[in-house]
């Protein structure tokens, strides 16, 4: 049976189409999920996408943290479920505090929409368990808050436990070590900036997001 | 009884804040020479009822740190009074 992935909708997320259209083509089956419910309607996996959940008011992710479909992701995740936070999913998951750190202002202050440069630094989490170490795929960022920071402790934790998962090659918004994406310490727990559900067809520009949503479904 | 809280939210020092970046670079052209420093923030201003002030200060500054600051980019100061304006002493 097709993998399912929920894919979770709050008022502001605009980018769950993409994710929906990207698992799909990629043999898995998407199912969106409204913020409010608490029911993850027994999906395999879950992606957090892109918007601007609940309006960024407060901070991008503040008030997303309070749907009650968050808790369910909360469950999910500590009884091992893989969740991908992606762009504005990843700021969520940061103010969940199912991951550490923030994402602050780009340090160029400028809003950002380009193709970027990862390096996977990692291939044991649930986003990069079929991509090669050291391979580089071309995935676009979109957004004013993706500068990743996290205090010294925290940034030497994830380093010592090889949870910085992807770096940029370039760093288009000064996240500090260059850091594209993390996990948590279960590894099956992703944030990450760029949009890989939106390189998944050479049409678009570049396919080699797929390999990190084809992680997902096989992790699933 | 109720009480007036303003939460001063500030990045902390280290974290980018374009807004302020932005504002400064203009000043000069707008003939305001002389001013640095500048950083800009946001307010959150409501009322709580609580027993008593310390009350009062104790739920707020937990309010504010685990709901209205991110700890990690910002830090905020909590201004807590008798709602209305009159002293505590009054009430």
């Amino acid at each position: 049976m097709a993998t399912a992935v929920g894919v979770v909708v709050f008022p502001g997320t605009n980018c769950e189409m993409d994710a929906v259209a990207a698992v799909e083509r990629l043999g898995g089956v998407g199912r969106l999920l409204w913020h409010a419910d608490e029911d993850l309607a027994g999906v395999d996996a879950v992606i957090v996408p892109g918007g601007f959940a609940h309006g960024d008011y407060l901070r991008p992710g503040a008030i997303a943290r309070f749907s009650p479909m968050m808790g369910a992701i909360a469950r999910f995740a500590a009884d091992g479920g893989s969740v991908v936070g992606i762009c504005n999913g990843f700021q969520v998951l940061t103010e969940a505090g199912l991951l550490p750190g923030a994402l602050q202002k780009n340090s160029g202050l400028k809003f950002l929409c380009q193709p970027t440069v990862l390096r996977v630094e990692s291939s044991d989490s649930s986003l990069t368990c079929r991509a090669t170490v050291g391979s580089e795929l071309s995935v676009p960022i979109n957004h004013f808050e993706g500068n990743y920071t996290c205090d010294a402790e925290t940034l030497a934790r994830l380093r010592d436990e090889d949870r910085i998962i992807l770096r940029y090659v370039d760093n288009p918004n000064g996240s500090v070590d260059d850091i594209a994406g993390v996990c948590n310490e279960g590894r099956n727990v992703v944030g990450l900036m760029p949009h890989p559900e939106r390189a998944c067809d050479e049409l678009l520009g570049s396919a080699d997001g797929a390999v990190l949503v084809s992680s997902l479904l096989d992790a699933a | 009884m109720k009480y007036d809280v303003l939460v001063d939210v500030r990045l902390r020092g280290g974290i980018a804040d374009p807004a302020g970046a932005t504002i400064e670079r203009a000043l000069p052209a707008l003939g305001y020479d002389g001013v640095a420093g500048v950083t800009v923030g946001k307010t959150v201003r409501f009322t709580i009822e609580a027993a008593d002030e310390a009350e009062a200060v104790s739920r707020s500054g937990d309010l504010c740190a685990s709901f209205l600051t991110n700890p990690v980019i910002e830090d905020a100061t909590v201004t807590v009074s008798p709602a209305g304006g009159q002293s505590g002493d009054d009430a």
